[in-house]
């Protein structure tokens, strides 16, 4: 995975972003073993504290779970996941919509635009 | 019990007070950046805990201890410039640091120093900065110390350079063991950092965790830095 970090934010709720996008894009499996925590540190360059801090939250909103000495696994609970990638979804939409309305378009004239982008990619792709 | 404390510590010299009445507190496990412009006291307050100089006024304590023999047992200290002779071969700073410290893994040194192709034969003198600082930093960290004092272990090294030495920090971190890094570059070490303490012409202007600050001031430290000691 790729981190990225922000100057304006926690760090550690930018990784709890980060591991939710790496598990709805299905980078991190259903069912699937993480890491540990120093590795995932190491990986993402931050401190083990901030890491432990971020998958504990993970933990508490179900999107990971522990096994006592086995280790940390993301959810197998596709409904979670599934509610979760709506939710990143709609922020994506919310910032697309407020974007264009900066440009001054309306939810109709966007709809249009999107309209218009599809058929012309369908003729390109022949799809 | 904290690793790392002073009370009412004062550093004066004869022309400048280098640290003005400094109370803090540094709990095992954290990894704490010590940031300050140049002259704020981060190399005098590293020096005290290390025991290289001593109080004017007030106390410094090591794991409760005033610094001295036991206290020099149990901290790592990486000073901000070269500390070894140039004569001196890797394969022989490898016994020098076991000689001197009990706490000293000489496979944990070995192991670091071939992924990065340092021959073991290559004196001190031969090595290129960004070399000799690695070496430097790999001898300290290859202690399983209490309290790790790093005084600018970032200054003047290339970003490959920085990232190794952010990564050994990351890796050999012991919850039992703290980490002071003192640096003026905050931007590169701050995602390491569980908090940091702001000098301030020897004074103590803040104490707080990396989060809160992000959290409150919807800024990266590093830019809420730069606003504090707008010149």
């Amino acid at each position: 995975m790729e981190w990225i970090f922000r100057g304006d934010q926690p760090i550690y709720s930018q990784l709890i972003q980060q591991i939710k996008q790496g598990i709805v894009s299905g980078q991190l499996p259903p069912g699937g073993r993480l890491p540990s925590v120093r590795d995932l540190a190491m990986e993402a360059g931050v401190n083990p504290n901030t890491m432990q801090r971020a998958l504990q939250e993970l933990e508490r909103e179900g999107m990971v779970y522990s096994q006592r000495t086995a280790g940390r696994f993301v959810t197998e609970d596709m409904q979670r996941i599934e509610s979760v990638k709506r939710a990143f979804a709609a922020e994506h939409i919310r910032l697309f919509r407020e974007g264009m309305a900066g440009l001054g378009y309306g939810r109709e004239e966007i709809l249009a635009l999107l309209q218009e982008e599809k058929e012309e990619n369908d003729g390109d792709s022949g799809m | 019990m904290a690793i790392l404390e002073c009370k009412g510590l004062s550093k004066r010299f004869k022309y400048v007070t280098a640290l003005d009445q400094v109370n803090l507190c540094i709990e095992p496990g954290r990894v704490v950046g010590l940031l300050g412009p140049n002259g704020s006291g981060k190399t005098t307050l590293i020096k005290l805990a290390a025991g290289l100089l001593t109080p004017t006024e007030g106390e410094i304590l090591v794991n409760g201890q005033a610094p001295g023999v036991e206290s020099k047992a149990i901290v790592a200290y990486l000073p901000d410039r070269d500390f070894l002779p140039g004569w001196m071969k890797v394969e022989q700073m490898l016994s020098f640091f076991g000689d001197f410290y009990e706490d000293f893994d000489a496979d944990k040194a070995r192991e670091m120093l071939t992924r990065l192709g340092i021959n073991p034969k290559q004196s001190f003198k031969t090595m290129s900065k960004g070399t000799r600082e690695k070496v430097q930093l790999i001898l300290v960290m290859s202690r399983k110390a209490g309290l790790y004092l790093l005084d600018e272990p970032i200054g003047g090294v290339d970003p490959a350079t920085r990232d190794f030495i952010l990564d050994t920090i990351i890796r050999n971190y012991n919850p039992d063991a703290a980490v002071v890094i003192s640096t003026h570059l905050i931007a590169d070490v701050e995602q390491v950092l569980d908090e940091v303490i702001f000098l301030q012409q020897g004074r103590v202007a803040l104490q707080a965790s990396v989060d809160s600050i992000r959290e409150e001031q919807g800024k990266s430290v590093d830019q809420y830095f730069r606003e504090v000691y707008r010149c």
